[in-house]
């Protein structure tokens, strides 16, 4: 209810403000959509990796002994401790605290960013390649897909921290940065299975 | 001090451009409207179904003599190869998409779908996957001739040894159209469940959302296996991985796993819509409720669960273990259940109606015949034992024509006719409508009912030539498919001049009960003036109860 003395500008911004309510929820459910279905070509990949790894007669390519684990138990910690960082980032912007927000943001892209680096690392210290049968094959893909979408984590972030900086930016709510914020928590529970079923379960 | 509530203040919605439903030319820009968008989804997959049917004239111009003796047989595996590929990816499913796009928004009471802009963007990928699929008839070594399933090894063959050929532009148009689908997915799911208008509930949908939304979630659920199949094929193809290749260690079958996962549930992603569509037309044209409207909208849903589990049907003969194939075969055949409830619910929505055999009707009872008929030949192919003979035989190639074609294609014609005066604010020519179906029905049960004994007799499929013991049926089926051809031009004469200079449509002009037909025709471009209030379930004829607050009843006998 409004008032008539009330000027007709504040109900048109009641309307708008409900508008882009809807439009918040709209693109949540979406996004949320959208990564359930994106998680079933991880879901194919890792059941196809499972197939191969329990059928396939002579796994490891010749002279490879395995994968070395501990700069991969490193990089994992260090991707999965981000999760919780990008959450602190996330409640800072809750509270308005734009500064702890930023702050917090950035230390998630560094560790993003630390994680590829180690990943990068691996894949050029390893002794088999892209062809070097199923193994080398589901192994690339696997890791690689899935370091598409640590890239694509980083490149939404730095839009996020770079729109940071408009003014009025948050008038129309934080949806960019809860989706930027889901889908990293998304990547990171890809990695986790990825990291027992590529490197645990060897 | 008075108060007025903030409601009463008319708001006017900022309305999409460009402009009015008058003007042609926004069906040549980025719209962002959904019913602009549904056209341009229409009238661009029909163009695809005439190239795919061109195709098919090759192929059945090919079989009506034994000898290969019209096409080289690489031409002919281009042929079927192209004819599945367009008639699936670019007739049936965007067809679909569009006409969904048109009828959800206005059917839940929405001015538009939840993100219009991805709509658009979903749209306009479909050009780009025809054109990659074109554009593979000018690459060395043509087209794709691995047939629209691709299996490997025969999709890794790459002859001419260049980087950009048939397969290579065949997986990267398969990978496009899926981008363009989930897209479209997201964004059906979220327009349902969200932008519903006051007092819709989920069981006061119609049943067409009700199919739109299972059918959504089966390309969310299973297109991604498919991307995710075609991401590694395309690595064999190019860049030398062996996923698929036996030779190096890799294992075709796990692609046809994947193939599979998707493209057998894809069939219930156009089947499902179709039943929608049957739901709509005969409680309109019978003067009756929809039978068991709840039960026909849950059994939607277990389709979309079941058609989850049923994918190595297809894959019977290929070295599947025998359990697994008992497995497959009691679910396969557990799917013809709630298929079974839907058929028995329009029958029962039919009985005792007082029927109107206009197009649009004649079209789905014609459709749902064909349907019942495919249904019988898919519980005989769900068998294992039966399956094994017949596999990869014309039994198997008539059983999908008459789902495809039969079920599908000719649902989708009733669906035109049904809402074409909605869309165009034009009403078609009956007498052309009804030319259309007989020469439709008779072509396609000449064409596509010879290939059951075809395949019982042993022809395989996808040869260009075959024992001269089988000219016989064969001739029949061409003699069909040259109908089935001649058929399309009496629909697009009625169409294209219906769209000119047709007789005015009203906005109701088959008394039926729906958010659609309360609004002008074609609607305004904002859909609703004031979003309705609705009050009913849907289907209320004889009801004597309005659908929306302050509507009008439709009586029962009112025609």
């Amino acid at each position: 209810m409004t008032s008539l003395d009330t000027p007709m500008t504040e109900v048109v911004v009641t309307h708008a403000a409900e508008h882009t309510h809807d439009e918040a929820a709209n693109s949540k459910l979406g996004f949320i959509v959208f990564l359930l279905s994106e998680s079933v070509i991880f879901l194919s990949f890792f059941g196809g990796y499972i197939l191969y790894k329990t059928t396939t007669p002579n796994w490891l390519p010749e002279g490879v002994t395995g994968l070395a684990v501990k700069e991969p138990l490193i990089n994992t910690i260090v991707l999965v401790s981000s999760s919780f960082v990008i959450y602190f980032a996330e409640r800072f912007l809750h509270r308005e605290n734009l500064w702890g927000f930023r702050a917090f943001w950035l230390l998630t892209m560094a560790m993003g960013s630390y994680f590829l680096l180690g990943q990068a690392k691996e894949w050029s210290e390893l002794s088999f390649g892209f062809t070097s049968g199923v193994f080398g094959g589901t192994f690339y893909l696997l890791t690689g897909f899935h370091g598409l979408h640590v890239l694509t984590g980083i490149l939404l972030q730095t839009i996020m921290l770079l729109r940071s900086f408009i003014p009025g930016n948050y008038e129309r709510g934080i949806f960019g940065v809860e989706a930027t914020s889901l889908f990293w928590h998304f990547v990171d529970v890809i990695w986790i299975i990825l990291f027992l079923l590529i490197y645990v379960w060897q | 001090m008075t108060n007025i509530p903030v409601e009463a203040i008319a708001v006017k919605t900022p309305q999409p451009l460009p402009g009015a439903p008058d003007n042609w030319k926004r069906f040549f820009s980025f719209s962002t409207d959904h019913k602009v968008i549904g056209i341009q989804y229409l009238v661009t997959s029909f163009i695809f179904f005439l190239i795919g049917g061109f195709f098919a004239m090759i192929i059945r111009g090919e079989l009506i003599t034994p000898e290969a003796d019209l096409v080289d047989r690489t031409i002919y595996n281009a042929m079927f190869t192209m004819h599945g590929t367009v008639m699936l990816f670019l007739w049936m499913f965007p067809s679909l998409v569009g006409l969904a796009n048109y009828l959800v928004p206005l059917m839940i009471g929405a001015r538009d779908m939840a993100f219009p802009r991805l709509n658009a963007a979903a749209f306009w990928m479909v050009p780009v996957v025809g054109i990659l699929l074109m554009a593979s008839f000018f690459v060395p070594g043509g087209p794709s001739q691995s047939g629209w399933w691709a299996y490997p090894p025969v999709s890794l063959q790459n002859p001419t040894g260049n980087l950009v050929n048939g397969q290579f532009l065949w997986l990267l148009a398969v990978a496009v159209s899926g981008v363009s689908s989930i897209m479209g997915a997201v964004n059906f799911v979220t327009t349902i469940v969200m932008m519903r208008a006051p007092g819709m509930t989920y069981f006061r949908m119609p049943a067409y959302v009700w199919t739109v939304l299972s059918a959504q979630i089966i390309q969310l659920y299973g297109l991604p296996a498919l991307t995710a199949g075609a991401v590694m094929l395309l690595m064999d193809l190019t860049f030398g991985t062996s996923f698929f290749d036996p030779a190096k260690g890799g294992s075709p079958v796990l692609f046809q796993h994947f193939f599979w996962f998707y493209s057998h549930p894809a069939v219930y992603v156009i089947i499902l819509p179709i039943f929608g569509v049957f739901s709509e037309i005969f409680p309109v044209f019978a003067r009756k409720p929809l039978f068991g409207y709840k039960v026909v909208a849950i059994s939607s849903i277990v389709i979309t669960i079941l058609s989850g589990t049923v994918w190595v049907h297809h894959m019977f003969a290929s070295g599947t273990p025998g359990w697994m194939r008992m497995i497959f075969m009691f679910s396969t055949m557990a799917i013809a259940v709630p298929t079974g409830v839907k058929v028995f619910a329009w029958v029962a929505t039919l009985w005792g109606g007082k029927l109107r055999l206009t197009t649009p009707m004649l079209f789905a009872l014609g459709a749902l015949l064909m349907f019942v008929f495919s249904g019988i030949t898919g519980i005989m192919l769900a068998s294992v034992p039966i399956d094994i003979h017949v596999n990869n035989t014309y039994f198997v190639v008539g059983h999908f024509h008459y789902v495809i074609f039969g079920a599908a294609t000719m649902g989708m014609y009733a669906a035109i006719y049904h809402w074409f005066p909605k869309m165009t604010g034009r009403m078609y020519n009956e007498g052309l409508g009804q030319l259309h179906f007989w020469l439709t029905l008779i072509g396609a049960n000449l064409n596509f009912f010879p290939m059951h004994p075809l395949g019982l007799m042993g022809m395989p499929r996808r040869v260009a030539s075959y024992d001269p013991e089988f000219a016989f049926w064969n001739v029949l089926a061409s003699i069909g498919a040259f109908l089935l051809g001649m058929s399309t031009l009496p629909f697009i004469l009625n169409i294209v001049g219906s769209w000119v200079q047709g007789k005015k449509a009203p906005d109701n002009p088959w008394r039926a009960i729906g958010l659609e037909w309360l609004v002008s025709s074609p609607p305004p471009v904002e859909n609703f003036e004031e979003i309705p209030v609705v009050v009913a379930e849907p289907y209320g004829y004889g009801k004597n109860e309005p659908l929306v607050e302050n509507g009008k009843v439709i009586a029962a006998t009112e025609i």
